[in-house]
């Protein structure tokens, strides 16, 4: 290969598309978009090392390459698994990976609380549509659940590690973006928990952003905690001056009051600029924010079936005057 | 034709001193490599050995040492495994403990086969008093110049040093190890990279057992080919095994590869026949994770051949009617055993060493340790042996490391074979909490004495 610009060959759930050598399957199947592409929770595009964990996202590699054409002989990850040149996936087109997921599901699901109508993250999980698309209604788990006590680590951020699912993308975002390591994983096996160098300890700038690379409802805003149904809040793209990030934001307003303020994701719930922490628990007034117009919420949250977008006059700030 | 190439001086008083080792011939072989072999001579000897990795899953060690990345200016690392911790494996610990001088000399060889300047030997927490043994050996070996700069005037530098594990049965997974090593949580590395591409500190690196780098020495002394014409087809050499169980002589054996498995446990050269004249009902034969096999397979294989002490002959048959050789923990059950509550004890063993990074390992070890523990105490249904299987299935393949599929093919192995034992507990809720199943049935287990 001495082309300039050498492009891999990949074709999933019969889809073909062309890609950077390099490339993860998962990152080749987002670039087709729809229903290739694989559910992940683990994996998190900013988040270097993410991924491999969750095994939500296995898929079957039906073809090696080009050069060897063999199927793989295990369902691989497809968010840490590298494609090859004209290397055929399937994805949602085989049994074993439907199978395997249901499993995975499965599995997420024996331990956590299903604790759905009081949590804070409901509208807005990822394990929620995971279990609505690939779950059962029964479980055929009958022992005590594991529950462990809700803790405060800092001032704002309450952890409900009864609910985690040990991604590893709250460790990640605070060894990665914050200058000092206080946050990681104790114990092993279905006793791991998520914890902090000393309990409240978690003071950092940008420590805030746990909450959102969270995929359930483990890691919450204190100053949103119970305030409101996310479905009864309006999301808003919004910016104001910050000397410590980039000042974008998204403010979820109920009637003219910021409820909450987070960072903006994109269609696979993914932070791409990460926001601080006094933009996040602190500008809490709407004068603090120029808002810029109505947040577009794609999937993974039950604002993106609401219509006020289409409704609202775009730069228009003040909504539904109740 | 029984030879004893690791542990020929093990009865010499004090072979664990570097003198009394030297007086049998140790050194000889590091003396003879950088006398007259370069480092790939030594690679190609142990590829003609036809030597097979002795930690578990005999990947051939000539192969693996060929694929460790050579960049330019980057040191590379020799990581021995030395973290033993599967049920029913001690041969590592017998090997260390008794001639601590052996696995120096093949650290040093194995060292200088692959460029290494700086190896570790990594070893289980547990055996803190090897630990002294090792560091004692390390100390002598330097004294007499065996380590340290320009080894023997060759211009050879090795420095070796021991780290020890806190207690992890998954700092035996070689990236978990290199992790442990690295002062971070023990959890498996995702993979690609491998090791032998960014190992430790991101640096080139091989991991190899304790026992395959001990190989390495009569294999430097004798040569490759020698080595090759010890054993069986492709399971060369000799291998130390840990046999443990209903059995007259346990202990740790060096065995000639292709013995049949009825002469290791009947003859009295090795584990001296089923202890109190009880019949043999089933066998591990290569550490608790490799699936377990009825009295019927055990000495003969499903075409009705011997089965031997090798690779090959102990997976005949595949998961169906076969095993693997594994770690050499070689687990023998009379009659009077309980295959469910062995299966339950290793699950335990499994759910509690999970470092639970992946969904299905870190959830379905837990699960299946449950339902096992109440099937054997009497509160099991008959879905449960349904449900536990399908536990197993969802686990096997789908996770990062082996350990999954460790925790899990013991599973399948049991209700493989011995279904009939687990609906036994749940027809029999109250007496299976009070009898194992072996005593109370009468079903006769075929004897296997010739
Ligand atoms: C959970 C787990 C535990 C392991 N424990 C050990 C161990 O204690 N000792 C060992 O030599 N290999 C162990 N292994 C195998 C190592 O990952 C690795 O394959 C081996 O050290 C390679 O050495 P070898 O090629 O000389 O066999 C373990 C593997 C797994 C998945
Ligand atoms: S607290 Fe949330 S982000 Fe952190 S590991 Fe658990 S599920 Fe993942
Ligand atoms: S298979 Fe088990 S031990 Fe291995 S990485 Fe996954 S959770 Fe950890
Ligand atoms: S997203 Fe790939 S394993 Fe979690």
């Amino acid at each position: 290969m001495s082309e300039t610009n050498p492009k891999f060959k990949v074709t999933i759930d019969g889809v073909e598309v062309e890609v950077d050598p390099g490339t993860t399957i998962l990152n080749a199947a987002r670039l087709i978009g729809g229903d290739v592409v694989p559910p992940a929770m683990c994996y998190y595009s900013s988040l270097q090392g993410s991924g491999g964990k969750c095994r939500t996202c296995l898929v079957e590699v039906s073809k090696g390459s080009e050069k060897d054409p063999r199927p793989m002989p295990k369902l691989v990850a497809s968010c840490s698994t590298p494609i090859m040149d004209g290397m055929e996936v399937k994805n949602k087109s085989s049994e074993k990976v439907m199978d395997a997921r249901a499993g995975v599901v499965e599995m997420l699901l024996i331990n956590h609380p299903l604790d759905c109508p009081v949590c804070d993250q409901a509208g807005e999980c990822h394990l929620q549509d995971l279990a609505y698309e690939h779950g059962k209604s029964t479980t055929r788990y009958e022992f005590e659940r594991r529950t462990f006590d809700k803790v405060d680590i800092g001032e704002y951020i309450k952890l409900h590690m009864t609910r985690c699912i040990l991604c590893y993308r709250c460790v990640y975002t605070a060894n990665q973006l914050t200058d000092k390591r206080e946050h990681g994983v104790l114990k092993r096996g279905d006793a791991a928990e998520i914890g902090t160098f000393i309990e409240k300890n978690l003071k950092n700038e940008f420590i805030g952003n746990v909450i959102d690379v969270c995929p359930v409802g483990a890691l919450t805003d204190k100053t949103f905690r119970f305030r409101s149904r996310v479905w009864y809040t309006k999301p808003m793209d919004a910016h104001r001056d910050c000397k410590c990030c980039s000042g974008k934001a998204v403010v979820w307003m109920i009637g003219d009051e910021v409820a909450r303020v987070t960072a903006r994701k994109d269609q696979y719930g993914e932070v791409k600029e990460f926001i601080c922490n006094e933009c996040r628990f602190e500008k809490k007034d709407k004068s603090d924010w120029t808002i810029e117009g109505p947040r577009h919420i794609d999937r993974s949250s039950v604002i993106s079936a609401n219509h006020y977008e289409v409704e609202a006059p775009s730069h228009t700030p003040l909504l539904n005057k109740a | 034709m029984d030879r004893k190439l690791l542990l020929e001086h093990i009865g010499v008083e004090g072979i664990q001193t570097h003198d009394v080792y030297r007086k049998q011939g140790g050194y000889k072989a590091v003396e003879k490599a950088l006398k007259s072999m370069s480092p790939d001579d030594i690679v190609e000897e142990v590829k003609k050995s036809g030597l097979r990795g002795r930690g578990g899953a005999g990947f051939p060690t000539g192969m693996k040492w060929s694929f460790i990345a050579k960049p330019e200016g980057v040191p590379r690392h020799l990581l021995c495994n030395a973290d033993e911790s599967e049920p029913g494996t001690f041969k590592d610990r017998y090997l260390m403990e008794k001639i601590p001088h052996l696995l120096i000399e093949g650290m040093i060889l194995s060292s200088y086969a692959l460029g290494c300047n700086q190896s570790y030997i990594y070893i289980r927490g547990e055996y803190m008093y090897v630990l002294q043994i090792l560091e004692k050996a390390i100390a002598e070996a330097y004294a007499n110049g065996w380590l340290g700069k320009n080894i023997k005037g060759s211009g050879f530098d090795l420095d070796l040093a021991v780290s020890t594990g806190a207690g992890a049965y998954i700092c035996g997974e070689e990236t978990a190890l290199i992790e442990s090593l690295e002062g971070k949580r023990g959890n498996p590395r995702i993979k690609p990279p491998f090791p032998a591409v960014k190992g430790l500190w991101g640096r080139p690196t091989v991991v190899n057992n304790v026992e395959t780098i001990a190989a390495v020495v009569p294999i430097v002394n004798e040569g490759g080919d020698a080595y090759a014409q010890i054993g069986i087809g492709r399971s060369t050499g000799t291998k130390l095994i840990s046999a443990s169980g209903n059995i007259n002589k346990p202990g740790v054996y060096e065995i000639t590869m292709g013995i049949t498995v009825e002469e290791f446990i009947y003859s009295d050269t090795y584990c001296g026949g089923m202890k109190n004249g009880k019949k043999l009902k089933a066998c591990v034969p290569g550490g608790s994770s490799v699936p377990i096999l009825p009295h019927y397979l055990v000495c003969k294989t499903a075409a009705g051949e011997d089965r031997l002490m090798s690779y090959e002959s102990l997976s005949d048959g595949g998961f169906a009617t076969g095993s693997m050789l594994g770690s050499g923990g070689f687990i023998v059950y009379d009659e009077d055993q309980c295959i469910v509550r062995n299966t339950w004890n290793f699950s335990r063993f499994y759910h509690h060493e999970s470092c639970g990074q992946c969904s299905p390992c870190r959830e379905g070890t837990g699960w299946m340790e449950k339902v096992l523990h109440r099937l054997e105490y009497g509160h099991g249904k008959m879905e449960d042996i349904d449900l536990l299987w399908d536990i197993q299935r969802k686990i096997e393949g789908n996770t990062i490391c082996p350990l999954g599929d460790a925790a899990a093919w013991p599973v399948a192995a049991a209700i493989r074979h011995f279904r009939e034992e687990f609906e036994w507990h749940v027809n029999e809720p109250k007496l299976c909490t009070t009898k194992n199943y072996g005593l109370v049935t009468e079903k006769k287990f075929e004897p296997v004495n010739a």
